[in-house]
C-alpha cells in the first residue's frame, strides 16, 4: 500500500473534520451554553453559503469577494439567529426540547424559502484563484481549499475561546450559563446575554456556510446534511465544551475519510454515525465533561 | 387539562371503528378508501409516538427505523411473492446471475414474515432502548440519536440497491397473501385490515394510560428522579413505552406496503419522521385520540396539498410546527379545556404540581 493511499484520508478527513467543527461550534454555543436545540441550524449555514453567493454577485473578482463574504455571512446569519431567538426562542426556555421541534418547524420554511428565492439546482460560488493550488504532502497533493477550511477553523476557535475567556461578554456569558440567577442579581442583562450569544452562535453557522460553498454546493439542502453530524460532533464533545467539540470533530471527519476510502461514500456515513452511538453508550456524558453534583 | 373518563374516551372508540370500519366502506370511493388506509397507517404510527413522546416524554425523531422495519419486511415478502421461483426483477436487472441475498430467503415464509413485523421492532428498540436509557441517556440526546438512525437507514437502503432497491424502493407487489392486490374487493380487505389495527391500537393505549403502568409512565415523563426515588427503574418503565412504540410503528409500516404498493427510503428517512412528529404535535401529543387524527390530517394535507401545491405545503408544515408547539404544546385536543378553563375564570391558571415538577426536570436536564 502506498503512502498517500494512508495519508490521503487523514488529509481529507481533517479538512472534513474542520468543515463539522464550523458547523458544530454554533451549536456548541447555543446548545452547550443555553440549552436551546437549534434544528434551523444547518439552514443558518446555508443562509452563509447564499450571502456568499449574493457577495460575489456584487463584488465580482472572486479573490476579493470570500474574505468579505466571511463577516457578511457572519452578520447576515447572526441577524437570523437574532431573529428567531427574539421572535420564538426566548418564550420557550423552559421547555428545552420543544425548541427542538419549532426549529425543526423554522428550517423547513427557511428551506422552501431558499428554493424559493434561488434556483432550485442552486447557485455557483466562485472559489478564489488563491485556493487553486496544492501542497505536497508525502507525495500527496493536498488542495488549498482544504487547507484553507482547518485554518478558518482554527481561527474561529481561538477568535471565540478568546471571547468567552477574556472580553467581558465572554465572562457574563459564562456567568448566566453557570448560575442565570446569581448573574441576574449581580447585574448582568441575561436576557442580552442570550440574545448575544445566539447571535454569535448563528453567526458561525453563516462562516460554515462560506467554507462549505467552496467545497460542495449551494443548494437549499446544504444545510439539512449538517445538522445531524454536528449535533452528534456537539454530544459526542461534550456539552459546552469547546476542546470537545473540536476532538470530536476531526475524529468524526477523519473517520469518515477513512471508512469512505475502505468502503463507499455513504457506508461511511451510517458507520460514523453508528461509532458515535456506540461511543454515547461508553460517555454519555461527551469526550469531556463538567462534574457536577446534580442528578441528571 | 380534564381528563375524559375512561368509559367515554371507550365510547369515543367504538364510533371511532364504525365509521372507519362501517360507514367509510360504504360512501368512499375505491381512491379515498386506499388513501383513508395509508392515513390509518401513519396513525397507527401515531399512536405509538404518542405513547413514547406524549405520555413518556421521549421524543421518538426516529420512527422511520422501526417503520422501515416493518415496510421492508412486508415488502420483501411481497415482492418474493410476486416473483415467485425466480429472482426479484430488479436484481437481475443489475446483475442478471445475482443470487438471491441470503437475509431475503426467510421472507419467503408468510409466517416468518409476520413474525419478523412483530419481532424485528421489538429486538431492535429493546436493544437500543435498554442500552440508552439504562445509560440515561434523553431529552435532546434522544431525540438526535433517534433522528441519526434513521437518516443512517435511510442512507444504507440508498446505497445497497442491488440488495434493496435503493432509492428507486420496492414496489409492484402483484399478491398480498395469496390474493390478488389489484382486486378492488382485497384492496378493501386490506384498507379494513390497516384499520382494524389501528382499532386495536387505540383500545391497547387506552388500556395502558388507565393501568397503573400508564401512571408510572407519566409520572417517569414529569419527575424521572422522584420515580427512581420511589423505588421504580424509569428505565424499565420507559423502555417499555418505546418498545411499544416501535412495534406500532412496525405494524403501520407493514400495512403501508399494501396498500400504497411501494417503499422507498424516503418514505422512512429524517423527512419522513419529522412528518409523523407533526401529526401527533398538531392532534395532542399526550391525549388519546390526538396522535392518530392529528396524524391523518396531516397525511391527508401531505398527500393532496403536497403533491397539488409542494411549496405551500411545505411553508404550511414549517408554519403548523411553529404555531402549534410555541402556543399549544398539547394540540389541539387540549383546546376545549382551555376554552372551559378561560370561561371558569379570566385569570391565567396557576401552573399545576405536575407542569412545574415537569419545568424543573426541564431546567436541570
Amino acid at each position: 500500500m502506498h503512502v498517500d493511499a494512508l495519508i490521503a484520508p487523514l488529509l481529507n478527513g481533517s479538512a472534513q473534520g474542520a468543515l463539522l467543527l464550523l458547523a458544530a461550534l454554533g451549536l456548541s454555543l447555543t446548545f452547550g451554553q443555553m440549552g436551546v436545540i437549534n434544528m434551523a441550524h444547518g439552514e443558518f449555514l446555508m443562509i452563509g453559503a447564499f450571502a456568499a453567493y449574493l457577495v460575489q454577485q456584487v463584488i465580482t473578482a472572486s479573490d476579493l469577494s470570500i474574505p468579505v463574504a466571511l463577516p457578511v455571512a457572519f452578520v447576515v446569519a447572526g441577524l437570523f439567529g437574532l431573529l428567531l431567538e427574539v421572535t420564538i426562542i426566548q418564550w420557550m426556555y423552559r421547555r428545552p426540547l420543544d425548541t427542538l421541534l419549532v426549529t425543526v418547524g423554522v428550517g423547513l420554511i427557511l428551506q422552501q424559502a431558499a428554493l424559493h428565492i434561488f434556483p432550485s439546482q442552486g447557485v455557483p460560488v466562485e472559489k478564489p484563484s488563491w485556493l487553486d493550488g496544492q501542497l505536497s504532502i508525502l507525495g500527496y497533493q493536498w488542495p488549498f481549499r482544504q487547507l484553507f477550511t482547518i485554518l478558518l477553523a482554527s481561527v474561529c476557535v481561538a477568535a471565540l475561546a478568546a471571547w468567552l475567556k477574556y472580553t467581558s461578554f465572554g465572562r457574563r456569558i459564562r456567568a448566566t450559563v453557570h448560575n442565570r440567577d446569581l448573574a441576574e442579581t449581580s447585574g448582568i442583562s441575561t436576557r442580552t446575554v442570550d440574545r448575544l450569544t445566539f447571535f454569535t452562535g448563528s453567526g458561525l453557522a453563516g462562516v460554515a456556510g462560506v467554507a462549505a460553498s467552496l467545497i460542495g454546493g449551494t443548494n437549499s439542502q446544504m444545510g439539512a446534511q449538517y445538522i445531524i453530524p454536528a449535533f452528534l460532533v456537539v454530544a459526542a464533545g461534550g456539552i459546552g465544551q469547546l476542546k470537545g467539540t473540536i476532538v470530536a470533530a476531526w475524529a468524526v471527519g477523519v473517520a469518515l475519510a477513512y471508512f469512505a476510502y475502505w468502503t463507499t461514500g455513504s457506508l461511511a456515513q451510517v458507520l460514523a454515525f453508528i461509532l458515535v452511538i456506540v461511543f454515547l453508550q461508553v460517555r454519555p456524558q461527551g469526550l469531556f465533561t463538567v462534574r457536577t453534583r446534580s442528578l441528571v | 387539562m380534564t381528563k375524559l373518563k375512561p368509559w367515554i374516551s371507550l365510547g369515543g372508540i367504538g364510533v371511532f371503528a364504525f365509521l372507519l370500519l362501517g360507514v367509510a366502506p360504504l360512501v368512499l370511493t375505491d381512491h379515498w378508501i386506499n388513501n383513508l388506509g395509508k392515513y390509518c397507517c401513519w396513525a397507527i404510527v401515531a399512536v405509538g409516538i404518542g405513547l413514547a413522546w406524549g405520555r413518556g416524554g421521549m421524543l421518538v425523531m426516529g420512527q422511520g427505523v422501526f417503520f422501515a422495519l416493518g415496510a421492508y419486511a412486508m415488502a420483501m415478502h411481497l415482492t418474493l411473492e410476486t416473483a415467485g421461483d425466480r429472482i426479484p426483477g430488479f436484481m437481475v436487472l443489475y446483475d442478471p446471475l445475482a443470487p438471491l441475498p441470503a437475509f431475503w430467503e426467510p421472507f419467503r415464509s408468510a409466517g416468518f414474515t409476520l413474525l419478523a413485523i412483530v419481532l424485528l421492532p421489538v429486538i431492535v428498540s429493546g436493544i437500543l432502548g435498554y442500552a440508552l436509557f439504562k445509560r440515561r441517556v434523553k431529552g435532546a440526546y434522544f431525540a438526535i440519536l433517534s433522528q441519526a438512525l434513521a437518516v443512517a437507514l435511510a442512507t444504507l437502503i440508498s446505497s445497497t440497491i442491488r440488495q434493496t432497491g435503493g432509492d428507486t424502493g420496492l414496489s409492484d407487489f402483484k399478491y398480498f397473501f395469496g390474493f390478488v392486490l389489484n382486486d378492488p374487493a382485497n384492496k378493501l380487505l386490506v384498507y379494513l385490515i390497516a384499520a382494524g389495527l389501528l382499532v386495536v391500537c387505540l383500545l391497547a393505549v387506552w388500556q395502558l394510560y388507565r393501568s397503573r403502568f400508564g401512571e408510572l409512565l407519566v409520572a417517569t415523563r414529569d419527575a424521572e428522579e422522584r420515580v427512581r426515588f420511589l423505588g421504580y427503574d424509569p428505565a424499565n418503565v420507559k423502555l417499555v413505552a418505546f418498545v411499544a412504540s416501535a412495534l406500532m410503528a412496525s405494524i403501520g409500516g407493514a400495512m403501508f406496503v399494501p396498500i400504497v404498493g411501494i417503499i422507498t427510503p424516503a418514505e422512512i428517512g429524517a423527512a419522513a419522521s419529522i412528518l409523523m412528529i407533526a401529526g401527533v404535535a398538531l392532534g395532542g401529543r399526550a391525549s388519546l385520540f390526538g396522535p392518530a387524527l392529528g396524524a391523518m390530517a396531516v397525511g391527508w394535507g401531505q398527500s393532496s396539498l403536497g403533491s397539488t401545491w409542494p411549496d405551500g405545503w411545505t411553508y404550511i408544515l414549517g408554519l403548523l410546527f411553529i404555531v402549534v408547539i410555541l402556543f399549544l404544546p398539547n394540540g389541539l385536543s387540549s383546546l376545549p379545556a382551555r376554552f372551559a378553563a378561560a370561561r371558569r375564570s379570566p385569570a391565567p391558571p396557576p401552573p399545576t404540581p405536575a407542569a412545574a415538577a415537569a419545568e424543573l426536570e426541564g431546567v436541570r436536564s
